[in-house]
């Protein structure tokens, strides 16, 4: 799959803005009067500014109002009715924080919750796609979750808790890769079921249906950015894992965990980039590439 | 709305013939002129006369070889476009309801004005029928020329696909698959007409026919034994010629 920049920074910084959402709504740390503002504007500007970016994948994004229609079958609909509503939710828990120094528990708890709801609805983007056997597995939205509760706990300052979903998130992410190589094989599909041209030998790609590239080739078909895929696997696990985790067990320090944001940021961009990088849509079998 | 409709009686759709598809892409060309002409926004292109040129189409014509186990190699021309799944995920992951599954005939078609463009749609289908035009910023696909099988102001014979109108090969039929007294469900059911992907579950209504095996011809030469070469150890008259040929100034062996 192409791994489009818009994309790719939609899926990192909102799942890190409704991660930490999720822990606001929560309770875990309860911020009130201007100190609540600074969270709930930090909050804000990942996980909406994350949306705005989606928007910018959309061929006509004017339009972008009606896709919130058909939540009953589409999970892309859900994400974003989903997203509205945890959004809103949330807005009104932050204005009793900051404007009353209240704290609404329910709502925040409702609020917490269907941030979280969010970042699943995104995975669930992913994992429906048959056509995509590597994302079509739990692993998918239990990292996306594991992945926004931790990074959320770490910018939220939860600093036991998030070493813990850190170093999970590491094995998980480890296991969801080393599972995910073989999957597209498992899966059944391939060049004989393609053409269903199998029963006579094998079959090969002789001729493509035109020149030049076309829409479905750089959408679904990536074949150069796979060749680094190793030396990406173990930057990302070091940068978003591994070093933040080691700076989050050091005495406490603001620029310590500043670094260690940082380094999950750009890692876990790393982690996106190869997520869609990697994954290997059954179209390619129709040009013999993957 | 992105709910697939029940099971419709009525299985509009195309019957694509492996063993008589000459790969010329007429059915292609045909394809992308009545449907940049007529409905809908038009199949751009992207820099179609410099270097990388790029665009839009509906179907498209892939060229296989096959090698059989023994025996020479097959070159099979594949055509492909939409298949009008029965159980089309394309229609149930669009956001907008802008992709649709028609109740009445089973064609799946898209709304452009309510389309977005966020490509999911082509991400669902395993078949690549689904392409993003980059220029309307809509999705694009196979309408099966809804605009023209039902067309009173069209002679009859036009009342088809334009793909199926075109081939000079006889190797597109359209038809009513759910019919099985048609005649494109009995060509179906006499040549062993199969799905694409049966394992991504999407029920296609498109068939195709598979080449028919390859005749074998056995080994036999009339004239052969006639022309053998001539041996160069000749014996009688051909061997004094020969020789005395060769003896000649200027001759080599």
């Amino acid at each position: 799959m192409h791994p489009a920049p818009s994309v790719i920074v939609f899926n990192t910084f909102s799942g890190l803005g409704f991660g930490l959402l999720f822990w606001l709504g929560l309770g875990a740390l309860v911020p009130t009067g201007p100190s609540a503002f600074i969270w709930f504007t930090i909050a804000y500007v990942l996980s909406v500014g994350g949306l705005i970016a989606s928007a910018f994948h959309l061929g006509r994004p004017e339009r972008a109002i009606k896709a919130f229609s058909q939540w009953q079958t589409s999970w892309l609909s859900r994400e974003a009715v989903c997203a509205v509503f945890a959004l809103i939710v949330m807005a009104v828990y932050g204005a009793g924080l900051v404007f009353a120094g209240t704290r609404f528990a329910v709502i925040g708890i409702v609020g917490g919750l269907s941030s979280l709801g969010v970042v699943f609805t995104t995975s669930m983007i992913y994992t429906q796609m048959k056509t995509v056997p590597r994302w079509r597995h739990w692993s998918t939205p239990a990292m996306y979750l594991l992945l926004a509760v931790g990074g959320g706990g770490l910018l939220a300052g939860q600093v036991t808790i998030a070493v813990w979903l850190l170093a999970l998130g590491a094995a998980l992410q480890i296991f969801a890769w080393v599972a995910g190589d073989g999957r597209l094989r498992a899966s059944g599909t391939n060049m004989d079921t393609a053409t269903g041209l199998g029963h006579i030998g094998t079959v090969r790609a002789f001729e493509p249906p035109h020149t030049g590239t076309n829409y479905l080739m750089r959408e679904f078909i990536h074949e150069v950015g796979r060749k680094h895929a190793r030396n990406l696997r173990i930057i990302t696990i070091l940068l978003a894992f591994a070093l933040p985790v080691g700076l989050l067990l050091l005495p406490f320090n603001h620029v310590l965990a500043a670094i260690a944001v940082l380094s999950h940021i750009v890692g876990v961009l790393t982690l996106r980039w190869l997520f869609f990088a990697q994954a290997e849509h059954v179209v390619g079998f129709y040009y013999g590439k993957r | 709305m992105t709910q697939l409709p029940p099971p419709a009686t009525k299985k509009l759709g195309l019957v694509i013939d492996l063993d008589t598809c000459v790969g010329c892409h007429a059915c292609v060309v045909s394809c992308k002129g009545w449907n940049t002409e007529n409905y809908g926004a038009p199949l751009s292109d992207q820099d179609p006369y410099g270097a990388e040129p790029s665009g839009t189409f509906l179907n498209r014509v892939h060229s296989y070889e096959v090698q059989p186990p023994d025996g020479a190699a097959q070159l099979i021309h594949f055509p492909k476009s939409c298949l009008h799944c029965e159980d089309a995920p394309c229609v149930t992951v669009c956001p907008t309801g802008a992709s649709y599954k028609r109740a009445e005939d089973g064609i799946v078609l898209v709304n452009e004005s309510d389309c977005i463009g966020c490509g999911l749609c082509a991400w669902a289908c395993p078949y690549g029928a689904r392409e993003l035009d980059a220029k309307a910023g809509v999705m694009k696909k196979c309408t099966l020329c809804v605009d023209r099988i039902y067309n009173e102001n069209l002679p009859e014979e036009d009342r088809q696909p334009a793909c199926v109108r075109t081939c000079p090969a006889g190797a597109r039929h359209f038809g009513d698959l759910g019919d099985e007294d048609s005649d494109v469900s009995k060509l179906v059911a006499e040549r062993g007409g199969f799905d694409l992907m049966p394992e991504q579950g999407t029920k296609p209504v498109n068939k195709y026919l598979p080449p028919r095996p390859k005749d074998e011809m056995p080994e036999f030469d009339v004239l052969g034994p006639y022309l053998a070469p001539v041996a160069s150890d000749g014996k009688g008259f051909a061997a004094w010629l020969d020789k005395a040929l060769s003896a000649l100034p200027g001759n080599g062996t």
